[in-house]
C-alpha cells in the first residue's frame, strides 16, 4: 500500500519514502542490499536538509546508478577515481556537502591510489564504501575483498592467499590514516545492525557538516546473483562468513564525546 | 639592431644568472629579447649554457649555433663553444680556470679575462661572473652596465639584494677591465 | 604598451591562466612543466584559489573534473609521460561535456624518453589521446607571450564549447624566458547552467558520459560530432614572408620560430621561401594550408618528431601540390641553419623531380 494510500485510509504511517529518493523502482536484483544502502544515505539527505546543497560522485560499478534514485546534482566518475572528483568538486564548493558512493572494485582495487590520498589529506568529504566482495556488474570476478576460497568467475578454484592476497580491510586502513575522523563498518543485514548502520551514517553526515573532515562508512552487502545463492544465504552470509572477517563496529570516531 | 650570445661553464658558475641580467637589461631598454638556458639533470655541478637574443624584432631562433659573442668559463665550455663563435665575433674566456691549450677559435678576437683574480681584487671572489658580463656588455655595446645594474634590484632575488654594491662594483670592474683591453679585440 | 615582465614560458601559462579567472589547479610534478605548478603553488592561495599536488596525473585529471562540474576555471598541466595518464579524465571530460584546460609541455619520448623538446605528442593531441571518438581543441603556442594569451584563451573557448581545451607546448617554451605583456582579461566568462552546484530552486541534474538506453549514445556521439564541426570556425594560423614565397614551410610550435630564422638567412641568400604556422592544430589550418599550396606550389613540413603534423598537411593540399618533410627526432634541438641547410636540400630534390 502506497504512503498516499495509507494517508486516505487514514492508518498510520509508520515508514515513508524518503524526499531525496525519487519514486522508481530499483533495477537492483532482488535481495542485494544496494536499495536498502540508497535508502540509508536518503533519510539522511533529508535529515540534514541536504537535498538542495548537495552533489555526489558516482562510481563505477552496480552503484553508477546512483542517480537514477536520488534526486540530487551528481557527477558520474571514472572507475576508482570518484574521491579525486569528490575533492574537486569540494575544494570548489566547500559549502556543500559532498559524498562517494563506491563499491569495493572502485574504491579498494582501481581507485586505492585516490582512495587513500584523499582520505590522508583529511578531506572534507564523506564515503559510504558498499564492500559486497565481488565486481557485480561486471559479472561477479574477484574482488580485492573476495574471501579466501570463494569462487568467482576469475578465482573458479576459490581464492587463494598465495598468488592472490588476502581481502583487504579498507575500514581498519582508513582508520590508521591521521587524514580520517569518522570511519566505521557496517551491515544492513537484521533491523539491529540496521540502525547502527543508520546512526553511523547520520555519524559520517554529521563529521563533513561539522568540518571534522574524512568520514567513511563501509557497508557489508550481499551480492545474491553473483555469489550464486538465494537471498536468504545471502543475507546470512553477510552477517556470518563476512562479518567475521570484516569486523562491524566503530573503528575512529576522532570527536566522541569523552567517557565519564 | 641583432646580438646573440653563448654563455656557458659549470653549474653553480652563475651562467644562467648572468644570461638573465642581460636578458632584463635588455628588455628594459626596450628590446626584444629571448633567454634560452640549456642545462644537464644535476642541480649543481653540471654543465649549464644558455643562449641570449636581443633584437628590435621579434625574436625567431632562441637556439644559436655560432653566436656573436660567447663567455666561456671552463675547459669544457671553451672547447664546445670557442670554435663556434663567428669569424668576427668576440670571445671571452675565463683565464682564472680555463687552461690555455682548450682556447680554439675562428675569431682573433679573443679577450682572456682573469675573472677571479679581479673579483678577489674588488673583494668578492664569487662574483667572477659579474666581471665577465662586465666585460661582455662594455665589448658588445648592446646594454650598458647602468641597464644592468638598473634591474640587478629585479633580476636579483630578495634574499640577495644585499649584494647589490658588490654585483655593480665588480660589472664596473668587468667593463673597466675591457676598456683597458679593448685594443686586443 | 602594458607592462612587459620578464618570464619563463611555463610561468607564462600560469599567469595567463590566474589572469583568465582560473582559481583551481591540480597537478603532479614532471620536468620541464615544473615552474607551472610552483607557480600556482605561491599565487593561488593568495587569491583565495585552490592548489592540490595530487597523489597521480590520473588523480590531478579527475580533480580538475570535478572542480570543472561545478562550473569553476579549472586547469593541469603536465608533460608527455603525464599526459598519457590524464587520457582517461579528458576522454571523460569531452563525453560529460565538462570545460577545462590541460597543458602539455611535452617532453621525449617514447616511455620515460627524455626532457628534450619533442612535437611525439601531436597525433595524441590532435586525434582525442584517450579512448571514444572524441576531439579537444589544441592550440599550439611559439613564444612565452603566446603561452600567456592562448592560455587565456584556452579558457575562452573551452567554456564556449564545453569542451576540454589542450595548450600543446614543449621543453623549449617552457623553459625560455621572454619579456610578456600582462594583457589584463576583459571578459565575462558566460553562465554554466549545466554546472553542479546543488539543486537549489531547480531540478536535480547530473553530468555524465554514460549512456546505455537504445540509441542515446549515437545520438550523444552525433551531438558532439556536430559539436566538433563547429570548432572548426576557432581555426587560427600566421603566415610569415610568404606572399611571394615559391615553397612556404609549415610548422608549429618551437619548430616554426626556428625556422622563422631560418626564412631571414634563405631569404637573404636570395631564396623565396615563407612559412606558415598553424596555431590551433585542431582544428586544423586546412584552407590555409590548402591556400598556401595553391600559392607557392610547394610546401615542406618540418617537426621535431619522425613526421606527424605532415600527414594532416597531405589531407589538407589532397595531392594537388609536392609536400616534402624533414623530421627531428628529440634529443638535439635543430639550429636555424640546420634547417635551413634541409630545406635547401629538400628543395634541390624537389627541383630535380
Amino acid at each position: 500500500m502506497s504512503a498516499q494510500a495509507a494517508r486516505k485510509k487514514d492508518l498510520e504511517l509508520v515508514l515513508d519514502r524518503p524526499k531525496s529518493l525519487k519514486d522508481v523502482p530499483w533495477h537492483f536484483c532482488p535481495g542485494c542490499h544496494h536499495g536498502v544502502i540508497h535508502r540509508l544515505v536518503a533519510e539522511q539527505i533529508d535529515n540534514f536538509g541536504l537535498r538542495e546543497k548537495c552533489v555526489a560522485a558516482a562510481s563505477v560499478g552496480c552503484s553508477v546508478f546512483l542517480y537514477d534514485y536520488l534526486d540530487i546534482d551528481v557527477l558520474e566518475s571514472p572507475h576508482g577515481r570518484a574521491l579525486a572528483v569528490a575533492t574537486g568538486i569540494k575544494r570548489a564548493l566547500p559549502d556543500r556537502f559532498v559524498f562517494t558512493y563506491q563499491g569495493d572494485g572502485d574504491l579498494a582495487a582501481i581507485g586505492t591510489a585516490e582512495s587513500i590520498h584523499a582520505a590522508n589529506r583529511g578531506e572534507n568529504l564523506t564515503v559510504i564504501f558498499v564492500n559486497n566482495a565481488v565486481y557485480g556488474m561486471t559479472g561477479g570476478q574477484m574482488a580485492p575483498t573476495t574471501l579466501e576460497g570463494q569462487v568467482t568467475t576469475t578465482s573458479p578454484y576459490g581464492r587463494q592467499a598465495q598468488g592472490m592476497g588476502l581481502p583487504i580491510r579498507m575500514a581498519e586502513v582508513m582508520a590508521t590514516l591521521e587524514g580520517t575522523g569518522f570511519v566505521a563498518r557496517v551491515a544492513v543485514d537484521n533491523i539491529k545492525n540496521l540502525k547502527k548502520a543508520r546512526a553511523a551514517m547520520k555519524r559520517a553526515f554529521e563529521y563533513q557538516l561539522k568540518g571534522w573532515g574524512f568520514s567513511f562508512v563501509e557497508v557489508l552487502a550481499s551480492c545474491p546473483t553473483n555469489w550464486k545463492m538465494t537471498p536468504e544465504a545471502a543475507n546470512a552470509r553477510v552477517g556470518g562468513e563476512m562479518a567475521a572477517y570484516f569486523p562491524l563496529g566503530i573503528y575512529k570516531d576522532k570527536h566522541a564525546p569523552k567517557a565519564d | 639592431m641583432y646580438f646573440d650570445t653563448i654563455i656557458a661553464g659549470f653549474g653553480g658558475q652563475g651562467v644562467l644568472f648572468m644570461g638573465n641580467l642581460m636578458a632584463y637589461a635588455a628588455m628594459e631598454a626596450g628590446r626584444q629579447v629571448t633567454f634560452m638556458p640549456v642545462y644537464g639533470v644535476e642541480m649543481r655541478g653540471g654543465t649549464a649554457n644558455c643562449t641570449v637574443v636581443i633584437s628590435d624584432r621579434q625574436v625567431g631562433s632562441p637556439i644559436v649555433h655560432e653566436p656573436q659573442a660567447a663567455v666561456v668559463m671552463n675547459n669544457p665550455s671553451a672547447e664546445k663553444f670557442g670554435p663556434r663563435v663567428k669569424k668576427n665575433g668576440l670571445l671571452l674566456v675565463n683565464s682564472s680556470l680555463v687552461d690555455e691549450q682548450y682556447v680554439k677559435a675562428r675569431t682573433k678576437r679573443i679577450l682572456r679575462v682573469p675573472s677571479l683574480e679581479l673579483a678577489q681584487e674588488i673583494g668578492n671572489p664569487r662574483l667572477a661572473n659579474m666581471i665577465l658580463l662586465g666585460c661582455l656588455v662594455e665589448l658588445s655595446g648592446v646594454v650598458s652596465v647602468a641597464d644592468m645594474v638598473k634591474v640587478l634590484p629585479s633580476a636579483l632575488d630578495p634574499r640577495y639584494h644585499k649584494m647589490i654594491p658588490a654585483n655593480q662594483a665588480a660589472l664596473e670592474r668587468g667593463a673597466r677591465f675591457a676598456k683597458e683591453n679593448r685594443g686586443k679585440v | 604598451m602594458a607592462k612587459r615582465v620578464m618570464v619563463k614560458g611555463n610561468e607564462a601559462v600560469a599567469m595567463g591562466a590566474i589572469a583568465a579567472g582560473c582559481r583551481f589547479y591540480f597537478g603532479y610534478p614532471i620536468t620541464p612543466q615544473n615552474e607551472i605548478p610552483e607557480y600556482m603553488s605561491a599565487e593561488l592561495p593568495k587569491l583565495g584559489g585552490t592548489f592540490i599536488q595530487a597523489e597521480s596525473e590520473v588523480a590531478s585529471i579527475n580533480m580538475v573534473l570535478g572542480a570543472a562540474a561545478t562550473g569553476a576555471r579549472v586547469m593541469t598541466s603536465s608533460s608527455s609521460p603525464g599526459i598519457s595518464l590524464k587520457q582517461e579524465g579528458i576522454s571523460y571530460l569531452c563525453g560529460s561535456e565538462i570545460p577545462a584546460v590541460i597543458v602539455n609541455m611535452s617532453r621525449s619520448g617514447p616511455g620515460l624518453g627524455g626532457i628534450h623538446p619533442s612535437q611525439g605528442d601531436y597525433f595524441q593531441a590532435t586525434r582525442g589521446g584517450g579512448h571514444g571518438d572524441y576531439r579537444t581543441l589544441v592550440l599550439a603556442p611559439s613564444t612565452a607571450q603566446e603561452n600567456y594569451d592562448l592560455t587565456m584563451l584556452a579558457f575562452d573557448l573551452a567554456d564556449k564549447y564545453r569542451n576540454p581545451v589542450m595548450v600543446l607546448g614543449d621543453a623549449l617554451l617552457g623553459q625560455i624566458k621572454e619579456p610578456v605583456e600582462l594583457k589584463p582579461y576583459r571578459k565575462k566568462p558566460p553562465a554554466k547552467p549545466w554546472a553542479l552546484t546543488g539543486c537549489a530552486g531547480r531540478p536535480s541534474q547530473l553530468l555524465k558520459s554514460l549512456y546505455l538506453a537504445d540509441g542515446l549514445l549515437t545520438e550523444h556521439n552525433w551531438k558532439l560530432f556536430k559539436k566538433y564541426q563547429k570548432m572548426r570556425q576557432e581555426v587560427r594560423h600566421e603566415l610569415y614572408r610568404a606572399d611571394d614565397a615559391e615553397v612556404i614551410l609549415v610548422a608549429f610550435g618551437s619548430v616554426a620560430r626556428i625556422l622563422r630564422t631560418s626564412v631571414d638567412i634563405l631569404r637573404d641568400k636570395g631564396k623565396k621561401v615563407g612559412l606558415l604556422r598553424p596555431i590551433t592544430v585542431y582544428p586544423f589550418p586546412d584552407e590555409a594550408v590548402r591556400a598556401a599550396a595553391q600559392a607557392a606550389g610547394r610546401l615542406m613540413v618540418l617537426e621535431l618528431n619522425t613526421g606527424q603534423m605532415v600527414e594532416d598537411v597531405r589531407l589538407a593540399v589532397e595531392g594537388k601540390a609536392p609536400v616534402d618533410f624533414y623530421g627531428c627526432p628529440p634529443g638535439t634541438i635543430p639550429t636555424p641553419e640546420d634547417l635551413a641547410r634541409e630545406v635547401e636540400k629538400l628543395w634541390r630534390k624537389g627541383g630535380g623531380r
